[in-house]
């Protein structure tokens, strides 16, 4: 009890007199504020990125596409194939109607807003199906295109993030004309990056004949899954890859949340040594300032232990002053952020939102923390064993 | 020069707090070096640019192929003098992670576009002749650890045969390097005619054209003709430079630049503040030093000088280091990330501009304390001590 | 008759003190011959120091001039004075200034920085300031590991380096103890006897001041010219 009342006390005192030391002060919290701002930030690029594709992912939808396919671009499938798989055991039916999208996915070229650049934006040729495989999905804006016609519906990320997309305009791929005729909001999943259209309409346009690249079908249960899995396996006119909707979005985000991960977590490492430094040398000159004082404390009665960790007290709190307030720019100027980056596995745009989610703050948080006790606990030491006598005569 | 000890001496008036400071100036500049790599991988694209060559691709999207008979059209074009093909087969080698570019093409009139990927004759003509065979880059064979004679087994993740096989198998003819330290030969070229007659749909297109303009020719104007042959027909073409080409893939990827740039903006901003604090510190401590210099007649500008050259020194002494460790770890990074991160290169233009930041920064973070003893009033300052 | 080598007429020097004017030095006129060694003394605030700092021209008169030598100094300008200054004058402080971060012998070059001569000509000129104080073999060591009087000699060294004429010493000898003290002024005396230098002391010690040729008593702003005891 009494050694926690010497540590309040001179923590008390040190933290009285941080006015004559704002300088050194304000840099350390200045350091550990942009260490934590630059980690939040590139972080939440990757957590708004994941965040976006597994929404689009549900558990109890299965995609199949073309064996050895990596992604739905790859993939093809014939007209057959597709009603194989449609009467497969497993597939939810309404009434005697399987639950089923077949679609074929291309991407088509469409300048970004923010750079003027050519985009490669996924152009997906999609069944009424669509809808019930896919969670979430409504028409926000306009209406749904008509069958067999040369109208598109767009999501609403792409229609904030490339140009000409507008509902009621007219926008060519090739030699084709089509019209936007309205725009779906998908919960902000990685569909609304998309333009869809009728797939029938798609097939000519893009000379496909009669063929797919992927089924979403939706399923009895999640269980059902191996059910159908095992029944495509075993047939020998098709050779299929099935997986759950889920899984499929998290392979694909995979690669570039993996690579934001790899690049984030070192620079956020080294930037941290580096706030280590400021922190130290702020507390370094905290205690030097202070010598006499320390001196003089000690001189009357209180323990080495009390001004040891009165001072990484401070530099703790010093820092997750920092802490604060890098997490909540972070926060403030990146939460919702829009960018859209090339997602190499499927080589078309993904539209995502920077997400600086509670659990990144709390591991900034920690960052700084663990800045400030290391910062601290050098110089902490140095003013615990401060050799009186020759501290007091010293000023 | 002969002020150099003064300096040097003053700067380490303080070991701990100038060693601390230069340990942070030290990790701004080894994050310099790191993220201007990084930079350079995703932008280096243009840089290797042959201003040259063109490249034409189907005008609605890249992934959409051009007919084979384009070929020989693009090459009558007038300021055309050679052209080839390639395209893409986006397969794998064992695991899905083990990805990399694969392009079917033709040998000779390929590597003769290409002259900057260096192969020995021999090898290139036994591949010329051999049409399961393979030729790598340096990158790859070092990684997988391939020699020449290996079969390599590559999965297809498009391209199944027309046998309905995913595997194309392939013999490895030779293994070449490109002598462009920017540039990345982390790829796989295989004989388009044996890919072509295998595949089971797609038969008779390539996924682009590269063409080479006569030096006396108008890319620009080449590329206008090139498009308008092909105007209003199924596959209209988009032709472009091959920077251009580059750039639009750079900028597919979102303004990493950008980001890249806010990044070192924070780290620089700090580093000033570190540094500018240390510096005023040094000098409210050294005011009555700093008069004496003056009484024995130092005048103002060269007491401006001396503080200034112990800021600059600061930071040149962390900068360099950091700048230093940070070319080692490139050199270092580029080898191991070669398939995942091609391209990783600290340009000499990124380290004349971390130099040209170490100054900088040491005159910011150096120029008011610089400015407060230079306006030093000698008889204050001794009365004060 | 010994030729003037510092003349002051009419100085007067007003201090700015919040709101109120302090005339510090009032029509002052002093002449200081060549070869002179004088002690000013006088109590605290008399004006002693700001007469010193003139005469070395480190502060500037509001009004009268101050000449040593050929030049007028009251008359030039801030950089003009600091060149003037690494020629003409060697200071000498009470609580000796060194800079802690450089040995004896760099101390005493530091003047010499200011000058052409090359790295080893500085030195050379070092080592003899050195010698003529009697610490040639001190020349390594740094001033923390110098007594008081040490340092002083260093600092001594230093003023007579770049061979200035005049030596301005503001109370040389007040933080030693009488022994040191002493040595330290013999040196002043010999400096002036055998190297000709001219001096000029502020002291409030008159046993100090009895080491000078003559010795000026200041007081609210004016002299008073005594005879040496």
């Amino acid at each position: 009890m009494r050694a926690i009342r010497q540590i309040l006390a001179v923590t008390w005192l040190n933290l009285r007199n941080l006015p004559r030391r704002l300088g050194t002060s304000v840099v350390a919290v200045v350091g550990v504020a942009a260490v934590v701002l630059v980690f939040a930030a590139v972080l939440s690029m990757a957590k708004g990125f994941e965040k976006t594709m597994v929404a689009a992912g549900s558990d109890d939808t299965a995609i199949i596409m073309r064996k050895g396919s990596t992604s739905e671009l790859n993939s093809g499938l014939s007209n057959d194939q597709v009603l194989i798989i449609a009467n497969a055991p497993g597939v939810f039916k309404d009434g005697n109607v399987p639950v089923m999208s077949a679609e074929l996915y291309v991407v088509v070229d469409v300048k970004k807003k923010s750079n003027d650049g050519d985009a490669n934006v996924p152009f997906r040729g999609i069944q009424p199906g669509a809808f019930a495989v896919r969670k979430d999905v409504t028409i926000a804006d306009g209406r749904m295109f008509e069958e067999g016609k040369n109208e598109i519906i767009v999501g609403l990320a792409a229609q904030r993030e490339f140009a000409g997309l507008a509902t009621g305009s007219t926008i060519h791929f090739g030699q084709t004309e089509w019209s936007v005729v309205g725009s779906f909001d998908a919960g902000g999943s990685v569909s609304e990056s998309e333009l869809w259209t009728d797939v029938r309409v798609l097939q000519n346009s893009y000379r496909r004949g009669n063929s797919f690249q992927s089924v979403r079908v939706k399923l009895q249960s999640k269980e059902s899954i191996t059910e159908l899995e095992a029944a495509l396996e075993t047939d020998p006119r098709i050779d299929p890859d099935v997986m759950t909707e889920k899984e499929y979005y998290s392979s694909q985000a995979a690669p570039l949340s993996q690579f934001i991960k790899v690049i984030g977590y070192p620079l956020t490492v080294l930037m941290a040594i580096g706030a280590i430094f400021g922190a130290l040398n702020s507390m370094y000159s905290s205690v030097s300032v202070r010598g006499k004082e320390i001196a003089t404390l000690r001189a009357l009665g209180f323990g080495p232990i009390a001004i040891l960790f009165s001072t990484i007290i401070e530099s703790t709190l010093l820092a997750l002053t920092g802490g604060l307030i890098g997490g909540g720019l972070a926060f403030l100027v990146f939460n919702g952020f829009q960018v859209s980056t090339l997602n190499s596995a499927s080589f078309s745009q993904v539209v995502f939102d920077f997400a600086v989610t509670g659990d990144l703050l709390v591991d900034g948080l920690s960052v700084a923390l663990i800045i400030g006790v290391v910062g601290g606990l050098f110089p902490a030491v140095r003013a615990a064993r401060l050799p009186v006598a020759q501290a007091l005569r010293e000023l | 020069m002969k002020y150099f000890r003064l300096v040097w001496k003053n700067a380490w008036r303080k070991k701990i707090r100038t060693s601390l400071t230069v340990l942070s100036v030290f990790v701004a500049f080894l994050l310099f070096a790191l993220l201007s790599a990084i930079g350079q991988a995703f932008e280096g694209g243009a840089d290797v640019a042959d201003a040259d060559r063109l490249v034409v691709i189907d005008k609605v999207s890249l992934i959409n192929s051009l007919p084979m008979s384009y070929l020989d059209r693009i090459a009558a074009v007038d300021g055309v003098q050679s052209v080839t093909h390639s395209s893409w087969f986006g397969g794998y080698y064992q695991d899905p992670r083990n990805q990399f570019a694969q392009f079917p093409v033709d040998p000779s009139s390929f590597m003769a576009m290409y002259p900057e990927y260096k192969i020995p004759r021999e090898q290139l003509d036994a591949w010329a002749k051999d049409r399961t065979g393979a030729i790598v880059g340096q990158e790859l064979a070092t990684q997988y650890g391939w020699k020449i004679g290996d079969q390599i087994p590559m999965q297809a993740t498009i391209w199944t045969k027309a046998d309905g096989g995913r595997t194309w198998e392939f013999k490895l003819d030779g293994i070449f390097s490109t002598d462009d330290p920017r540039g990345s030969a982390a790829m796989m070229l295989f004989q388009y005619d044996y890919f072509d007659e295998a595949r089971a749909f797609g038969k008779g297109t390539a996924g682009w054209y590269i063409l080479r303009v006569k030096p006396d020719a108008d890319p620009i104007q080449v590329a206008r003709t090139i498009d308008a042959q092909f105007a209003n027909s199924p596959s209209e073409t988009k032709t472009s430079t091959e920077a251009a080409f580059a750039q639009s893939f750079t900028k597919q990827f979102g303004n990493i630049a950008l980001i890249v740039s806010l990044i070192l903006g924070a780290v620089f901003f700090t580093l000033l503040l570190v540094s500018g604090n240390t510096m005023s510190q040094s000098v409210r401590e050294r005011i009555s030093e700093l008069a004496v210099l003056k009484t024995l007649g130092f005048d103002d500008r060269t007491v401006l000088g001396i503080v200034l050259s112990e800021s600059i020194l600061i930071m040149m002494v962390g900068g360099m280091l950091g700048l230093g460790v940070g070319w080692i770890a490139v050199q270092g990074l580029a080898k191991e990330l070669a398939s995942f991160l091609p391209g990783l290169f600290l340009s000499p233009a990124a380290m004349m501009l971390a130099v040209a930041f170490m100054v900088g920064a040491g005159i910011l973070a150096g120029i008011f304390p610089a400015l407060k003893a230079m306006r030093l009033s000698i008889v204050d300052a001794l009365a004060r001590a | 008759m010994t030729e003037i080598l510092a003349h002051l007429s009419g100085v007067n020097r007003t201090y700015q003190k919040g709101k109120e004017k302090v005339e510090v030095l009032h029509n002052l006129d002093l002449d200081i011959p060549q070869g002179d060694f004088v002690a000013i003394m006088g109590p605290s605030g008399s004006g002693k120091t700001t007469l010193l700092n003139l005469l070395g021209g480190l502060d500037k008169p509001s009004a009268g001039s101050v000449r040593v030598g050929d030049a007028e100094i009251s008359a030039m300008s801030n950089s003009q004075l600091s060149h003037w200054r690494s020629t003409n004058v060697g200071f000498i402080f009470q609580f000796y200034n060194l800079l802690p971060v450089l040995t004896a012998q760099r101390n005493v070059e530091l003047p010499l920085l200011l000058t052409k001569f090359n790295a080893k000509e500085r030195a050379r000129r070092a080592a003899i300031a050195l010698d003529i104080v009697g610490l040639s073999e001190r020349a390594k060591h740094y001033p923390r590991e110098l007594s008081g009087g040490q340092e002083q000699r260093v600092a001594i060294a230093r003023a007579i380096v770049s061979d200035p004429s005049l030596l301005l010493c503001d109370e040389p000898t007040g933080d030693l103890d009488r022994e040191t003290a002493d040595e330290i002024l013999k040196l002043l005396q010999l400096l002036n006897s055998e190297h000709g230098k001219t001096i000029v002391m502020v002291t409030h010690d008159a046993q100090a001041a009895s080491y000078a040729k003559r010795t000026l008593h200041c007081d609210k702003g004016t002299l008073e010219v005594r005879e040496a005891a």
